[in-house]
């Protein structure tokens, strides 16, 4: 979108093509310029463009295939989508808990993660390889099998003697996510600190400043913008893992669907309708959030 | 050790900055080979030589932004190559302008100007900022209080970092060539905020590849090569009579 052609003037670096130099360029935000496609490129990313005509042709397709399931086998494709309203609000019940644990998990991953990159980022050798190590494990370690080992390491409850304090599957679910996240977050938060040019760190350096107050007041609040786009990318990426939580048997979505459809006496039939409701409600959540990132990386995309 | 963080007993008749027999290597390639100079207060100072002969690294290392391996650097009397030295009192004394301005992007020109002596220097803030206001005006910058350093041309930038450096009061100067990144039109503003500095009696180091201004400002031209000092003097002097072939065949290059 941004970088699409503009065929009145034609490119012009900065403006509605992209920067060829490192010099200061303010790119244009707000506006709505651009192509018209499906697919569009940001900053050498290939991204969906939708708008409500794709959404048109998605009701058009249904509609062609309820229709080709109603005349295969009369009757089912009605009572298929009277079960689905039926069952919708005991589905979205469960989506509720997937929000929950996403938001949870992304407090604990953000707060830990971002205490984790400033490790990484410390002048004490023993500091900073530690919290390599620990980013570097959680980084890459499957989420499913952290998650695995979350709900069986942790007891199901605890107990201190003059009270049982209950640790409910989901609590369980959210530590398991917030592991992953918080060591991508880390990357994230060291990432952003490097990308710095050591010029700011120097000029803080000559003006007396300390490390700790060059960080705080000069690297950090420079860090933040840059922070906030992938910042909210792991947030959708957490979001679309939260279904894995039902394989521990968490009441979330997904198990929520395959109860619902247990209770209708588990017909093939459900399959595709159940499945590509809870798909959906999926994507209504995350996609304008991962547009919001796409809008937030665009704004800050100024060169300084 | 208390005598080597106190100023050993400086007073200005002697160098303000004196520089003996430092050498200096990054990993096996040596790039100070025992440089020394005295600089008095007040003076101007200006090292001039080719690309790669040290310049940059002898003025980094005066206030300890790189350490040195050998040999001795005191500023009024603070011995720089010292393990217990408090860099931070040094950097008190010692201002230092780059050439890529590295003001700090997210704050105002006025902020930058204000952020070390509220921050480092603990003043109060009504009074930094009256002072603040007063270095901004002085480097010809009046308007620009509010503007973001990505609102403001090279030279206004650089000027903007003449006048954050002078906020904290330094008694010597360093200027790492600060016009080398500037318009042709734009150094010229940058020099005369230079040359007005010194006229009033700051001491100046500068690296540079003005040799105009050099030969207007500098009480003392000091020319590097290869890590040595190779020849040095007044302005006449060096300009008019070079006697070391090196210099000779720089300064046919570049005059």
């Amino acid at each position: 979108m941004a970088w699409a052609k503009d065929t009145a003037r034609g490119p012009v670096p900065g403006v509605n093509a992209r920067p060829r130099t490192d010099l200061p360029v303010l790119l244009p935000f707000g506006g709505t310029a651009g192509g018209t496609g499906l697919f569009q490129r940001f900053d050498g990313r290939l991204f969906v463009d939708l708008k409500a005509r794709h959404g048109l042709w998605l009701a058009a397709l249904i509609i062609l295939w309820a229709g080709a399931a109603e005349a295969a086998a009369p009757g089912t494709f009605i009572w298929t989508i009277e079960s689905l309203f039926d069952w919708a609000p005991f589905i979205l019940e469960g989506f509720v808990l997937n929000i929950l644990i996403s938001v949870f998990a992304m407090a604990i991953g953000t707060v830990a993660g971002a205490a984790l990159g400033l490790m990484q980022v410390s002048l004490l050798l023993p500091v900073r390889t530690g919290s390599w190590i620990v980013t570097q494990f959680f980084r890459n370690s499957p989420w499913l099998v952290l998650l695995f080992c979350i709900m069986l390491l942790f007891p199901f409850e605890i107990d201190l003697g003059f009270v049982i304090i209950p640790i409910p599957d989901w609590m369980k679910a959210v530590i398991g996510f917030a592991l992953p996240v918080m060591a991508n977050l880390s990357e994230v938060v060291r990432g952003a600190v490097q990308s710095l040019p050591s010029g700011q760190w120097e000029s803080a350096e000559s003006l007396a400043f300390t490390r700790r107050q060059t960080l705080w007041m000069i690297i950090l609040p420079q860090c933040i913008k840059r922070m906030i786009p992938p910042w909210i990318n792991w947030y959708c990426i957490l979001t679309m893992a939260t279904p894995l939580a039902s394989i521990m048997g968490v009441e979330e979505s997904v198990t929520h669907t395959v109860q619902a459809m247990n209770a209708l006496g588990d017909r093939p039939e459900l399959l595709g309708p159940f499945y590509f409701f809870l798909l959906f409600i999926h994507f209504i959540y995350t996609y304008p959030i991962a547009r919001w990132s796409i809008s937030l990386e665009r704004k800050f995309a100024v060169k300084i | 050790m208390s005598e080597t963080t106190t100023n050993g007993g400086w007073t200005p008749d002697q160098p303000m900055v004196s520089i003996k027999d430092v050498h200096k290597s990054f990993g096996d390639l040596e790039v100070l080979k025992g440089v020394s100079m005295d600089i008095m207060k007040g003076e101007c100072i200006c090292i001039i030589g080719p690309s790669g002969s040290g310049k940059s690294t002898l003025i980094r290392c005066v206030n300890a932004l790189n350490d040195i391996q050998k040999g001795s650097i005191t500023v009024e009397g603070i011995e720089v190559n010292d393990p217990n030295l408090n860099k931070l009192e040094l950097r008190k004394k010692v201002g230092m302008v780059f050439q890529q301005y590295n003001l700090f992007p997210h704050k105002t020109a006025l902020e930058n100007v204000m952020m070390a002596p509220i921050h480092v220097l603990k003043q109060d803030k009504a009074e930094v900022e009256t002072k603040a206001r007063v270095l901004i005006k002085k480097v010809r910058l009046e308007g620009k209080e509010a503007s973001y350093p990505g609102e403001l041309s090279g030279g206004q930038q650089q000027r903007v970092a003449i006048a954050r450096s002078l906020a904290m009061n330094p008694d010597v100067m360093l200027f790492d060539e600060v016009t080398s990144a500037l318009d042709p039109e734009t150094v010229k503003e940058v020099l005369v905020t230079i040359q007005d500095l010194a006229e009033e009696g700051m001491t100046c180091v500068l690296v540079t590849h003005e040799m105009g201004f050099a030969r207007e400002v500098a009480n003392h031209i000091y020319f590097t090569d290869r890590g040595v000092i190779v020849e040095h003097g007044p302005p006449a002097t060096f300009f008019g009579d070079a006697k070391d072939p090196r210099t000779k065949e720089f300064l046919s290059q570049i005059l």
